[in-house]
Order: C-alpha cells, then structure tokens, then sequence
C-alpha cells in the first residue's frame, strides 16, 4: 500500500510505506558515490604484500618518480608524527591484554597478504599501478600462520611478542555451569565450526580528499559507516584541530558492516597526500583489494559441553570458542564478545559459562559484518537444540519452547555483561507467540506429510528452524538537530550514515508526524559533519533506534519553541495549539494561524530586513521593548538539537523456518521454502523493514551455502574475485519470503523501536543446517556447506552405518 | 621494464545516449572508466572489473554488455545507452526506473544501474516475462542488499508499465 | 586493477590483421574479450599489442548447411545460439551455447574465441570436440584447417602457433540417427560448471544403441572425449548400463579438485552427469528419428 503523502496530510506516517525519497536520484544515476565526486582527483594506488608473513629488508622506490604522470610516493620511511604511529586499537577492553594494530604503511614487517606497503599518487589510477609495479622490496619469509587450528598449536607466532598467538581471553559465568552439568540427567557435547566470509558490499573503500590551501581546511569524502569517526581519526593523526576537518559521506554503495571500521590506512594517506600535493587526491579500492585488504568476519570453532533434563531444559550450558581474529585486533573483541552473549538466544539456562580466546593469523584482519557474531552464536546454541532434541525423541520445537524466557518475565536479566559494557537485559518479547505463529507460517505440524510424499517420489526433504535475540541499538548516542528555515523547509541532519537503509525517508516521516510538517517538506542529511559533528556510526542495527529516537526528541523540542512562539503571536495558550501541514492554528478556530516558516521569522528577532518575510521580524515591528529580544534561557532561530542515548540496547528478536531439499545424487541443496517471523517493535517504514530482511535472508542464504574465504596453507586467498568468492545472484536465493510481524514495542525509546538491520542473515545458517540435517539423518556441524561437502558427509556417514532411519 | 612515459592516445568518437564525445585515450582505457571519468557519466559503476557483478552494464546498439570488458578505444562503432539515457525524453523516469522506485527495488543503490540497463533491454525483447523469466533475465547482476526479490518484482511491473506507455497516445 | 599499456591496431581486413600479428610476436588478438580482458586488468597478461579484429566484419557469420555449421570469428555466442538454421543443423551447439555464463556476457563473447581461449571449463571447446570439428587458422603465410583432437595442447593452451587467427570453427551436422544432450552443474547459475557431459548418441532403426560418445569439461586439464559405447553392446540404455558407462568414464579421467569440488564429488558429478545425458541423448536419437519416420 502505498500513502499519497499529499492527499492525506493528517495520517501518520510512521508505520506507513512511503516511497523512498532516495531513489529518484539512484535510478536516474545521479548518485554521487566517492568515486563520482572531485573529478579529475589525483589517483592513490597501493603497493601490497604479496607475501602472509614476512619482514621488510627494504624498499627500493627509485625510478617510480620518473614515471610520466606519477607525484609522489610514500612508504613508511615517509610518515612523521602521529603518523609514523601504530593505528588506533579503537575499542580497548581489559580482556585484550596482547592487542596489536597495523601502522598506515607497513614498518618492518608484513602479516597478511594484501597489507598496504607503499602508495603512489599519479594522474590516474592506470599510472599510478604502472608506477607500483616499479617499487621491488626485498623480504625475509616469516612461517604464516593460517587457521584456527594453527594458530592454536602456536608452532609459530604472528607477532614475536604475543605468546601462543593469544590476543585475548575472556571468561563469563552465571551460576556453575561445569557443577550443574556434572550433575544433569542428559549430557551432550557438541563441536561446531563456522568458517571466514566477508561484507563485500557492491562498491568498495573509496575516499577523496581536498586540502584548501587558502581556507586551511581539510575536506574528506569517504565511504564509510561512521563520518564522525574518521573525522576524528584524521585529524588526530595529521595533526589538524577537529575543526579543520569536514567529513562527507557521500552515497555510500553499501557497508554491512565492512566501512564502520576506520580509519582504514587509506583514509588517512589520501588526505595526507592531497595536503602534501596541494590537490585533490583518491583512492577507489578495487575489487580484488576489497577481498585482501579491507576486513573479514565469521571464522570461529566452538566445543559445547550441555546438560539437561527430561524436557530438554537447560541446566547448565557451557561454550568454549575460539575467535581467528586474523592478523591485527584494530576493533578489539567485539564480535567474540557477542557471541559469548547473544547465543543465548531466547532461552534461559540455569547456568552457563562461556570462555574464548581470540587469535592472531596471518590473514585480512577480522571486523563485524552484519550479524556480527550472532550468525555463530545463534548456529553454535540452535545446533545444541536440535542436538537436545533428537536425543531425547521430542519435537525441535518442543525443546525450544520448553526453554523459552517467558513473556511475563521481562526485563529479563541474564546476568552477563554485553558489547556495550552494559548488563544484558532484555526489554521486551513474546517469544512462544512467535513460535507459534512460525510454525503456523510454514505448516511446522504438517511436514511430515510433506516428507511422506517427497519420499514416495524419490525425494529428500528436510525442515529447519533458528531462533535469535539481537541487542540492537547500542549506545553511547546519536543525535540530531533540525532547523526550520523561514520558507517553512524542515532540515534534519543526523550525525550517523546512511549506506542503504533508506534513512532520509524514515527520519523524514518520523520528523513530519512530530512536527506536523508535510513529509515533502523535510529534507534528511546523514553523515555531513559539517551539520551535525557529533555521531558515533551506523553499525549493530542501530540507526532507527537511535537517530530515529534523536530525531523525535529534537522535532518535539522545534515543536515546543514554535508552540511557544505562536501562543505568543496568536494570543493564545500553547496548550490549544496544534499544527498540521505546517500550518500552527488553535485547535477549533483555525482561522487563527500562522505558518510554521513565519514562526522561525519571528523566532530570530533581525535588526536587518533582507525579503518582505524577514521585515516582521526587525526591531521596529516585534517584540516586547521591556524584555530583551532574545530571552535569557533562549536562543534565536527556530531549531534544536538534541541527543538519544538509552542505558542499555533494545532487544530485538526472530524465529526463522526453512525447508530444503538435497540431491540424493548430487547433494545439491535447493531451498523450498521460507518462512520467518520477527519483532522489531514499531515499525516505521515496513516496505523499508521488508527490503532489509529480504537482503539479509539472501545474504544469510549466501553464508550457509556458498560464501567462504578460501585461504591455502601460505596464506593466499584463493577465491579472491566475483568468480569463485560466490556471491548468490537472484537463482540462488528463496524464490519467495514469506513474512509475518509481531511488535513488542521497546520500552527504552520513544518510539518503541528495535533494529531490524542485521535480523535477515542472524538466524540462516543454524536452520539451514537444521533442515540439512533433517533431509540427511547425521548432523550437520560446520557451515557453510557445499554440495561437494555434503557428499562427502554422505560417504563418510554411509561407512559408519548412520542412515536417516537409524535416527526415526 | 615498460616504458610509460610515451603511451599512445587514440582519437575515439564515443556515442553516447545520443550524443557524440570526440575524447583521446590511451589504448588500455577500459570503456567503463572512459564513460565514467573521460565523459562524467559516473552513473555507470565500476564493482568488479572483472565481468562478474553487472554494475557496469551498459547497452550497445541495445544489447546489455559488460563496459569493464570493453575497450573505450574499440567502441567507437557503436550507439551506447547509459543509465543517464533510460529516461523518458521529457525528464520522466522510464517504466524500468519507475517500476524500481514503486517496488523499493534498490537499497545502496550501486548496482541498481547496471540492472536497469539489463532490464530495459530484457523487456524490449520479452515484454512479458514470468516470474521465472524475469529471474533469469537478472541473474547475471549481483546485488548485495534487496535479495532480489524486489527487483524481480519490479521486472514484472516494469513490464508491464512499458506495456501500458506502449497502448497510451 | 587497470591493464597494463600495450598499443592497439584496429585493421579493416584480415591480411592487415594477420600481417600486424606476424610483426609482433607479443601481440595477441583481441575478440569479444570477455575471457582476455579480465585477464590484461589483473595484469596476467600483459600483450605488447591488441589486434581488434572487431572490425573485420567478413568474419561476422554463422553459416549453416547440410554438413554442418560454420562460425566466423566474429560471430558472438548469442548470434550463434539464435541463429534458427543453426541449432536445426546442429542443436547441441544452442544446448550448450545456453549454459556459456551469463546473456550479457553471450552479447559480446565470441564462440571462436572460446574456443581458442581453450579453457577446459568452458562449453564450446567440448563441444567442438565431441562433435569432432575443426578450426580455420590463417596467418600471414598460409591457411589451415586443425581438427578438435589436434587442438587442445595443455591447461589454457591451444595448438594455434604465434601469428596465427583462428577464422572459423566448423560443427559437423547431426548425423542421421543421431541425438544430443547436454548437462551441467554449476554453484551458481551461469558459472563455470563443476563438471558438465555433452553426448552424442546414435541409434539404428531398430532404436538400439549404436554409439555413445561424451565430452568432458572442467574433470580434466583438457577437454576430454571418450566413446563409452562398450557399455551399451546390448543396445539398451538401462540403469545398469548407465552407471557402468560412468565408471567406464572414470577409468579414462582423473578429476582433480579445487575450492569448490574435491575429486570425490567430481567423480560422482561424472557418473550422474554421464547417465543424465547419455539417456537424453538416446530419448532424442530415437525422437528425431520417429520425426523423420512419421
């Protein structure tokens, strides 16, 4: 359904699919990428390791100059200052005792293929790789360090200085996990692995930089998940007052998660050079750069050690894991640390103890991507249901029911601490209602109908199930400020970015039902710091909730100052005020009004007229001569700015279904169906909703079935391209999602609204697996899965003498 | 070691939704990067240069091609329609783009471009499609937000737009 | 990710061409380029030269007769896979021409250049060599004819000699009595194929099995062509004589593994994949010759 803004001014429009404001300009291609602003920019090349691990002798650079068309090139011999520093380890955490990051050029050493050595700035891009394959460096080969298994045994180190390759050991408990279990009627212990994959949004790492001479300024465009972050980063590291620097986010060709690292050595060294040079300077990673050079997530091995009673009930659960971190921990331990927590899913085990310790390889370093260790989590605890399940003889969903936190025991308090350093508490929730309307969505009951007849004809079916809680919208704050310009205009800025998510329509209907504004008269910008300096980033399914929440605060704060201003020019109370299309009139007499755009007039007394609106505001025809114009707690212009920051994130939460079927003679695995249902609370656009769910299922798809990073035994990646890192295309992906809602509204903003951003992928891999296992009768316990590896299950169950009968 | 510093240009005539760009090139321009930094027409997007992704399909002489896969200096003889080209004479967004705004067919935005070229050229030439078809005449373009399903979607409407603008005066 | 420099000649006629390519010996011919400049992009492979024969619009051709169908070097794998007179001479070559990666990369990609790119992966090498069909080369000096069996050296390697442009690749016409399949499976839809079985069988009157021959892509190194008619003495296409002509298969391949297939599955994709199109292939030996009855 779609709203006619136009013709139904009144009607809320948050819960309501407005059109994306966005797309007339994408469809047109008038996007305005990184790569698309500053034309005719100097172009930034890389010179990067060949090599996983091994020591720099030296660099020869000469004869790179004399290239026609080349300015300059740097290495590390060429930074000063901050620079000339180790990056920022940019979330410390006293669990990461042996935390280590790169330099912006590699100094000494190299320590994973794809480490930025060199760079070259030239006319092009075309000369500035002619220019690259000039530079010859002299190595001295180190052993890499290439897995988790390796980097566990420790024959070899990745940093001389960090023992075992541990970078980090952290331990939780509630209860006595190891006691309960001792002593629980059913033990089981399962080992389960997830390999590496990668965001891999469509457009790369791109930033450009101008330095004006004239102005002394700094002016960054890059394409990132957090403007304000880089900001920072940059001026730090060159030296610049925070107020020198302007970062823009221009469209940004999708993130997941990849971009809200920073700053990338890039995003430093072209703004660098362009300072340097005195012109405008670019770095447009490609493709195969995008796959060893910028970051990875995923790869984790867990062992699981569960005791339980007769219902399946958890009695003590306990999880050890090891996090391939690869070859620096620039982003700390976040992504192990929301495994360790959010496994726990909607469950509630009498005890649990989680340890894990994350590892350095010699591979492209390990930030979140979408989902961000829940995807783990989710398949390490989903498998141990499926496991409980199938050894005591009940139905899967039983098991999970039985576990279920009920809906009357929330806040429900887990008693761990969560990513954001806060205690995981879940808000809200309905999680039998869920269920049972998951079940009812993909006829859970009715399946092994469905299996019967597959059967008859030769067939293998199976059906799967994954449940998730995610904390979304995590601290510490995001804010907004709104100004309404005498025309009326409303022009929102929010401090966060935008890579997709359709944030300029959202936070426009948010701030159109709270003004009383018409929708097409607000205008959204995201990650300009230049309007709003103060943000943290779009990451962890945070952008409604807090800019969201930002933007409502801020637009309730305009409203009230324009209440104010027009009580006064109506000669009424604020109280009888209301405002619709703009328009502020008493409630039952609306021949009293003002427009919202003669508000903001009034709202800054002028002593100079400069159009016949602005004259009602001078000196000579407004206010009060026996008050000051600008009262004392007050301030001129009709705008504000304000800031969300909740004490701890909202819980949002899903149930996933699918059923497959798998070749029995060529084990491919085809999807048949699926099915899930997901409470994000309120839901302010659902077309937006829908489209982020559907990317996520589709990518989730991609992580159970086709995506992983190949690395060899030296280090190399070996499916580093389009060709063999396999992305699904629209013939790899469900033919159809079939949906349905549930809003437990959140309690800790005031629009009761949780993330929805990562909630398609979380859950896919543990019910793809589910379904797999079911189709095939042995267990599924490393994902992804390819036809060739389930095969090779097959053969390998086939000779042990488990069959799908032995497990009916 | 190559020798750089004396690289051909080649005198090119591009033409370009409807336009003819008279630009020098070096042999080894690829066509993508010509139409992007030679003309400005940065509608069409570089996300693999290696043939997979179709950020960067353009049509020639109507036929949806790879530009990363082209040479600038070999497309001289060819009539080439960008994402700049697709709309209506008059400024309005064509079936295909107007069927992609109506659907929320695009997220980020970055393949969206090299899809509706696909698209535009898949309808002129099935202007029908099933739901089966439309999913083939997009499988060789990757998208990494919508899952597809709104784009396959928005084919079908597409199609049937253009059919409907095809009946009106 | 940008090619390295090379100098580019766009000659009007084929002498020009072969002329230019007999000057350079690090010149290489550039067609359709779907295969070649992926290739000069990651720079691994750096030409001196680019020969266009883009221009050569003599090449521009599918010619179809009773004997068989003749594909000039320009001829772009869509052109051939639509041509109507084609695929009634020779339907294995619209079969496979279908599974050639994407429709975009068919618009431009040129079944010669296929061919000559020679990789073991792809479709039209083993097609050309099932079918037991030839290639025009011409260079400066002389024009010759190799056929499929001489022309596949090693992995990406012809036995096309430097200065030398492959004109046109000649498919024999299906003979009389005989039928085609083509099959394969891919991760994705239009990727390369983890394995894939072309097969050509022949019938008598009598409907029982005379021959069965089948090409092999992405198993081995080369494209590979075997006659598993031995299996099929009995001139039935059963079960049992269907999984013996897989084994049989294996006994003449070694698959090699890779990321996504280890030699196990190949194998099995071998087996499967031979049983699949040797019985389509029979259903269509004996459907065309009912047609040609009735």
């Amino acid at each position: 359904m779609t709203t006619d803004v136009t013709a139904q001014p009144t009607v809320k429009l948050v819960g309501t699919e407005v059109r994306r404001v966005e797309d007339d300009r994408l469809v047109r291609g008038q996007g305005q990428y990184a790569d698309d602003v500053l034309r005719g920019a100097l172009e930034m090349a890389v010179l990067r390791s060949p090599h996983a691990h091994a020591r720099i002798l030296d660099i020869d650079v000469s004869g790179v100059l004399d290239v026609a068309g080349v300015h300059a090139v740097y290495t590390y011999d060429d930074l000063t200052g901050a620079m000339a520093e180790p990056l920022p380890l940019l979330i410390p955490h006293a669990a990461l005792t042996h935390g280590r990051t790169q330099y912006a050029l590699a100094k000494d050493e190299v320590n994973h293929v794809g480490e930025a050595i060199a760079v070259v700035v030239a006319d092009n891009r075309y000369l500035a790789e002619d220019a690259v394959a000039r530079i010859s460096v002299d190595y001295e080969f180190l052993t890499p360090v290439v897995g988790i298994p390796a980097a566990r045994a420790a024959e070899h180190q990745v940093h001389a200085d960090v023992p075992g390759n541990v970078a980090a050991r952290l331990e939780q408990n509630v209860g006595d996990a190891e006691a309960a279990i001792a002593t629980a009627p059913h033990r089981l212990a399962l080992d389960l692995d997830i390999e590496r994959s990668a965001s891999m949004p469509m457009e790369g790492r791109g930033v450009v930089a101008r330095w004006d001479t004239d102005a002394r300024r700094l002016q960054v465009w890059t394409s990132t998940q957090t403007s304000t972050g880089v900001r920072a980063a940059v001026a730090a590291k060159l030296g610049l007052d925070l107020v020198q620097v302007d970062v823009i986010t221009p469209d940004v060709g999708g993130g997941f998660g990849v971009k809200i690292m920073h700053p990338w050595p890039e995003e430093l060294l072209v703004p660098m050079a362009a300072r340097a040079l005195g012109q405008p300077v670019r770095f447009t990673e490609d493709r195969r750069e995008h796959f060893i050079s910028s970051a990875h997530e995923r790869a984790q091995q867990h062992h699981v050690e569960v005791g339980f009673d007769d219902e399946g009930r958890l009695l003590g659960l306990s999880v050890e894991f090891w996090h391939d971190n690869g070859a620096y921990t620039p982003y700390g331990l976040i992504v192990p640390i929301i495994t360790s927590t959010q496994l726990l899913g909607p469950y509630k085990p009498q005890s649990y103890k989680v340890v894990f310790e994350s590892l350095y390889t010699n591979t492209v370093i390990v930030t979140p991507y979408r989902g961000a260790g829940r995807p783990q989590g989710v398949f390490v605890m989903e498998r141990t249901m499926d496991a409980i399940a199938a050894y005591l003889g009940l139905d899967r969903t039983v098991v999970r029911e039985n576990n279920f936190i009920r809906p009357d025991e929330f806040p429900y308090d887990h008693g761990l601490t969560f990513q954001d350093g806060r205690a995981l508490v879940y808000d809200s929730g309905d999680f039998p209602e869920s269920l049972r309307k998951l079940k009812e969505l993909v006829d859970w009951d009715g399946f092994e109908r469905v299996r019967a007849e597959a059967r008859a004809e030769g067939r293998k079916v199976g059906i799967g199930i994954g449940c998730y809680v995610e904390g979304t919208g995590v601290g510490p704050y995001e804010g907004a400020h709104i100004h309404v310009e005498t025309s009326g205009k409303v022009k929102v800025a929010v401090g966060l970015t935008s890579q997709g998510q359709g944030h300029q329509t959202a936070f426009a209907q948010i701030a159109a039902d709270e003004l009383g504004v018409r929708f097409e008269d607000v205008e959204v910008v995201a990650g300009d710091t230049r309007r709003m300096p103060y943000g943290v980033g779009t990451f962890a399914s945070r952008a409604a909730v807090m800019s969201g929440s930002a933007v409502a605060l801020t637009a309730r704060m305009v409203r009230a100052k324009a209440l104010r201003i027009a009580a006064e020019a109506l000669g009424a109370s604020a109280d009888d005020l209301e405002i619709v299309d703009g328009v502020i009139r008493v409630v039952g007499d609306p021949a009293k009004s003002i427009a919202l755009g003669t508000v903001a007039v009034l709202s800054n007394p002028l002593r100079y007229a400069f159009d016949e609106a602005s004259k009602a505001a001078t000196q000579f025809s407004v206010g009060d001569p026996g008050k000051p114009p600008v009262a004392e707690d007050d301030e001129p212009g009709l705008e504000a700015r304000d800031f969300y920051s909740p004490m701890r994130a909202t819980f949002a939460n899903g149930m996933h279904a699918v059923i497959v079927e798998t070749d029995p003679d060529t084990a491919e695995i085809k999807i048949l169906k699926y099915a899930l249902v997901h409470d994000c609370g309120t839901i302010i656009n659902p077309m937006i909703v829908t489209g982020q769910i559907h990317g996520g299922v589709a990518q989730g798809v991609g992580g159970a079935l086709y995506e992983r990073m190949a690395y060899d035994e030296n280090g190399q990646l070996l499916n580093a391209s389009f060709m063999d890192f396999l992305m699904p295309y629209a013939t790899e992906v469900p033919e159809s999602i079939e949906m349905d809602h549930l809003e437990t509204p959140s309690p800790l903003n005031p629009l009761g609204i949780k993330g929805v951003g990562e909630a398609g992928l979380i859950p896919t891999s543990a019910a793809v697996a589910s379904a797999i296992e079911d189709a095939e009768g042995f267990p599924i316990t490393a994902m992804p899965i390819s036809p060739s590896e389930l095969f090779a299950l097959r053969l390998a169950h086939a000779s042990k003498g488990t069959t799908d009968e032995d497990r009916r | 070691m190559t020798e750089v510093t004396n690289e051909q240009a080649y005198e090119v005539r591009l033409r370009v939704n409807g336009v003819a760009y008279d630009v020098t090139v070096p042999a080894r321009r690829l066509l993508s990067d010509a139409l992007r930094h030679d003309l400005g027409l940065t509608g069409t997007h570089v996300g693999c240069e290696h043939g997979v992704c179709g950020a960067c399909t353009v049509l020639v002489d109507g036929r949806p091609m790879r530009s990363c896969l082209m040479l600038a200096v070999s497309a001289g003889d060819y009539e080439i329609t960008t994402v700049e080209g697709l709309t209506n004479a008059d400024g309005s967004l064509s079936p295909v783009q107007q069927a992609f705004k109506e659907c929320h067919g695009l997220q980020c935005g970055f393949c969206t471009p090299g899809f509706l070229t696909t698209i535009t050229a898949g309808i002129a030439e099935n202007p029908d499609p099933t739901r089966e078809e439309a999913r083939e005449m997009v499988s060789g373009n990757l998208c990494r937000c919508t899952g597809y399903q709104n784009i396959v979607e928005a084919v079908c409407v597409a199609a049937k737009l253009a059919r409907g603008a095809e009946v009106a005066p | 990710m940008k090619p390295s420099p090379f100098e580019f000649l766009r000659p009007a006629t084929l002498a020009e061409a072969l002329e230019a390519l007999a000057g350079n010996p690090h010149a290489k011919v550039l067609a359709g380029g779907q295969s070649l400049i992926p290739l000069l992009s990651m720079r691994l492979a750096a030409p001196e030269m680019l020969v266009d024969i883009n221009g050569l619009d003599e090449l521009a051709y599918v010619r179809a007769s009773t004997d068989g169908v003749r594909v000039g070097a320009l001829a772009r794998h869509a052109e051939v896979q639509a041509d109507a007179d084609a695929e009634r001479v020779q339907p294995l070559l619209a079969q496979a021409l279908a599974l050639v990666a994407h429709p975009t990369i068919r618009n431009r990609g040129t079944t010669v250049g296929s061919i000559v790119h020679a990789d073991a992966s792809a479709e039209m090498p083993v097609v050309l060599s099932l079918l037991s069909g030839s290639l025009t080369v011409a260079s400066a000096a002389s024009t010759r004819t190799i056929p499929a069996s001489e022309l596949y050296a090693g992995p990406m390697e012809s036995t096309l000699q430097q200065g030398e442009i492959a004109t046109e690749a000649f498919f024999p016409a299906l003979a009389p009595g005989a039928g085609v399949a083509f099959d394969e499976i891919a991760r994705r839809h239009g990727d390369y194929a983890l394995c894939g079985v072309a097969a050509v069988v022949t019938v008598d009157d009598a409907r029982k099995v005379e021959s069965v021959r089948c090409g092999y892509l992405s198993v081995c190194e080369v494209p590979t062509v075997l006659d598993l008619s031995e299996v099929f003495a009995s001139g039935a296409v059963g079960d049992a004589a269907l999984a013996a002509a897989g084994e049989l298969a294996l006994g003449s391949l070694e698959p090699e593994a890779d990321i996504h297939a280890s030699a196990d599955y190949r194998a099995q994709l071998v087996r499967v994949l031979t049983a699949r199109v040797v019985r389509a292939a029979y259903d269509d030996a004996v459907d065309r010759s009912d047609r040609r009855v009735r």
